[in-house]
């Protein structure tokens, strides 16, 4: 298992799993974190203990994953929850989304930050409008992964013409490959980029952690071993350099009488000593003097490091400030058009005033326009709807009290991204993906 | 542009602490006044370094807060001590025995008596008193099945209490701190890590440890399947004599519902091999106050327990 050497190599791989009880996804994670040996012994005692005295006939997994007392004393699923494992090639980090239509909300948070996204498909039934809602909402997210687990392929009879058909399916519905094969002239309905279909039998065990024999005719990886070598560190935006200031650290002492810097999570590019930069929204140049953490200078910080960043000029930057490439800078927005997955039992109706949180800055607006509403069971769009309602997904048009630094969510998932909050409750109420801005 | 540079590696360990040490600035950007809740034990202690990842060479923005048991383990103490001062930050020190002699709570008795549940009226006091708005701790998702649904910004009541089924919703790295004059947040900036990832961030950033996490000789008793280390806070039951034997302990709680487990891995390196080979969690293995229910932990973190 993963030792302190290997310690310096593995990566993180953060993936959502979207799919019900129904579907199999609780026997999919057992078997995952059980054969990847993350399920411990009392963990695993526990659980056959309270089988038993429910009296099921087998040893529900789904307790595993059902954390809250409701959630054990209904047999449902309420909310998202983060589970780890590890391979010796890779930490993952698991957000299990509930699947359920009224929990759009949860899935849109699961795949929030994941960069895989694992849909589940029955083999008997095949492609399904929860399947489409499913690869929907990873699109719209942005997840740069996604894959297809035909599961219960016993109860098919490990059928190659049935999973052709599925897979067929899934080739008009988005962007698709079958067994990882890059897909290039198809249709790309849902955008998704990078598609892989496989067949498995969570219950069983086949084609989960090692290739199964019972279907020669797959020559695909089994699931874990695409999860280990889907290659993530290109999906980084490196491109654009963005860096939203955080905090500002500013010693008080004789020792560092003049140190001042910025520290943060860079969002975007390759920042190094050196660097033209601008100070948004307020437009001030300057370079970069230094890129550094406690533990010394860097050569080189890319995104998602958090490190602190020195200036050239003593300049006035405070948090909500973002630098930004003089070359490629982001929009200094008074207007949004965004996509946006409502989250409250509180309908969004035109002209609410709302406040929008978006990097390390908060604003006032003002939803000036519903532009549109997406049917998540037909996914079409309606268009200027009275409200949205929660669990909705609709675009919305915001007027902000002051300017934000927004790039589109389609260019970069973390300056691009934001939730809108009520102030007169503090609730979160909806989370945001910027289409256009100006 | 970027292409003719190397670009750096970002390991697991990286990205977790890039992570944690985003989660220490927005909790003291957004919140007034914040705390640092210190228990001597190997996640506080890393909580420790990412605090200074964070803001160094600045001072960390908040106290560093104690609740003292008083059945502590001795090593913990002057551990504490010294590394607080090393730091050169305040230490804020909340004590059972005082909320005890105040009247505030209750001292268990008999042979299974534990302040660990006094522990959390001691907590939320000391919250109000100070005017806390944000206690950090070191609470990690693979600890407990509850912990794996709790937000890493987790809103809490007048009353301290933490309601499961009205979270707010957390996407991308995105917190929604606010709270009202009473109400306050609980920020885990580790939420995301395992046993393994702490050990492991211990070795690489070389994090000295209190002695009890390496295997040492300690006359303990044998209660439920556990070893407790013999003390006067634990009145031990008939039969429960007390041997030596070589242990280390896996967390660092109140002496009266920690055990120890038979080891001897005396380095870093040595314990990381053994957790990574383990097969039962730190919690179900060494912490009694989580085992007497299906949802022990749920329950006491609803009334605002850690």
């Amino acid at each position: 298992m993963a030792t302190s050497e290997q310690a310096l190599s593995t990566d993180l791989l953060r993936l959502v799993t979207c799919g019900s009880v129904d579907d199999g996804k609780s026997t999919l994670i057992g078997r995952l974190l059980f054969d990847t040996k993350q399920i411990f012994v009392d963990q695993l005692e526990h659980i056959e203990d309270v089988s038993r005295r429910r009296g099921n006939e087998y040893v529900d997994l789904a307790l595993l994953t059902d954390g809250l007392r409701a959630e054990r004393e209904q047999g449902i699923t309420i909310d998202v929850a983060y589970r780890s494992f590890v391979t010796p090639r890779r930490r993952f980090q698991l957000a299990d989304a509930p699947g359920h239509v009224q929990y759009t909300r949860n899935m849109v948070t699961g795949a929030s930050t994941a960069e895989l996204g694992i849909v589940l498909v029955d083999a008997r039934q095949g492609v399904v409008e929860q399947t489409r809602r499913h690869a929907y909402i990873l699109s719209i997210l942005r997840v740069p992964h996604a894959v297809v687990a035909v599961n219960k392929m016993d109860l098919v009879d490990w059928s190659q013409q049935r999973f052709d058909e599925i897979a067929a399916q899934l080739d008009g519905l988005m962007a698709g490959s079958v067994g990882g094969q890059a897909a290039d002239a198809r249709p790309k309905n849902l955008g998704l980029p990078d598609l892989c279909v496989i067949p498995i039998s969570a219950l069983q065990g086949d084609n989960v952690v090692d290739r199964s024999g019972r279907m020669p005719w797959y020559d695909g990886p089994a699931l874990l071993e695409h999860l280990e070598t889907v290659e993530i560190a290109s999906d980084r935006d490196l491109d654009s350099r963005r860096f939203p200031v955080q905090w500002v650290i500013r010693p008080i002492s004789d020792e560092h009488h003049d140190y001042r810097g910025y520290g943060g999570q860079i969002a975007g590019g390759v920042w190094s000593a050196g660097d033209e930069v601008v100070v948004l929204p307020g437009g001030a140049r300057t370079q970069v003097e230094a890129v550094e953490t406690i533990d010394g200078p860097l050569e080189a910080g890319i995104p998602p490091m958090s490190v602190t960043i020195r200036l050239a000029d003593d300049l006035d930057v405070s948090r909500g400030d973002m630098l930004a490439d003089p070359a490629a800078t982001p929009v200094v927005a008074r207007e949004l058009e965004a996509r946006v997955c409502w989250m409250s039992d509180r309908p969004l109706e035109p002209r609410a005033r709302l406040a929008v949180k978006q990097t390390t800055r908060s604003v006032r607006a003002i939803a000036d326009e519903l532009v549109s509403r997406t049917d998540v069971h037909t996914l079409e769009d309606a268009p200027a709807p009275e409200r949205l309602e929660l669990n909705d997904i609709g675009v919305v048009r915001l007027r902000l009290a002051e300017p934000l630094c927004v790039d589109p969510y389609g260019e970069n998932r973390t300056t691009g991204a934001f939730v809108l909050i009520d102030e007169a409750t503090n609730e979160t109420v909806g989370a945001g993906m910027v289409l256009s801005a100006s | 542009m970027s292409t003719s540079r190397a670009l750096p590696t970002v390991t697991h360990l990286d990205e977790l602490e890039s992570e944690a040490v985003h989660i220490f600035r927005e909790v003291a950007a957004e919140l007034e006044r914040p705390v640092l809740l210190f228990s001597g034990g190997k996640d506080s202690i890393v909580l420790l370094r990412l605090a200074e990842k964070a803001f160094r060479p600045g001072k960390f923005p908040f106290p560093i807060m104690h609740i003292d048991t008083g059945h502590n383990f001795a090593e913990a103490i002057e551990f504490r001590d010294r590394r607080v001062a090393e730091l050169g930050e305040r230490l804020v020190i909340a004590s059972v025995q005082e909320s005890i002699d105040r009247g505030r709570v209750v001292e268990e008795t008999g042979p299974r008596a534990s302040r660990n549940r006094l522990q959390t009226t001691t907590l939320l006091d000391a919250i109000e008193e100070h005017g806390f708005d944000a206690a950090i701790g070191g609470a990690r998702r693979d600890e407990e099945r509850s912990r794996a649904k709790e937000r890493i910004f987790s809103f809490r009541d007048d009353f301290g209490q933490w309601n499961p089924r009205a979270q707010r919703p957390e996407l991308w790295n995105l917190y929604n701190a606010r709270v009202r004059k009473g109400e306050h947040v609980r920020a885990f900036p580790i939420s995301n890590w395992t046993e393994l990832d702490v050990w492991q961030y211990v070795a690489r950033e070389q994090l000295e440890l209190p002695g009890i996490y390496f295997a040492h000789e300690r006359e303990v008793f044998r209660r439920d399947g556990m070893l407790y280390a013999a003390s006067p806070y634990v009145e031990r039951m008939e039969g429960e004599d007390p041997f030596v034997t070589s242990v280390r302990f896996r967390t660092v709680g109140d002496m009266t519902c920690t055990g120890g487990v038979e080891s001897h891995a005396g380095t870093i390196e040595e314990v990381v091999e053994e957790i990574a080979a383990t097969r039962v969690t730190e919690r179900g293995e060494t912490r009694a106050d989580d085992r007497f229910s299906e949802a022990a932990m749920e329950d006491r973190k609803r009334i605002g327990y850690f």
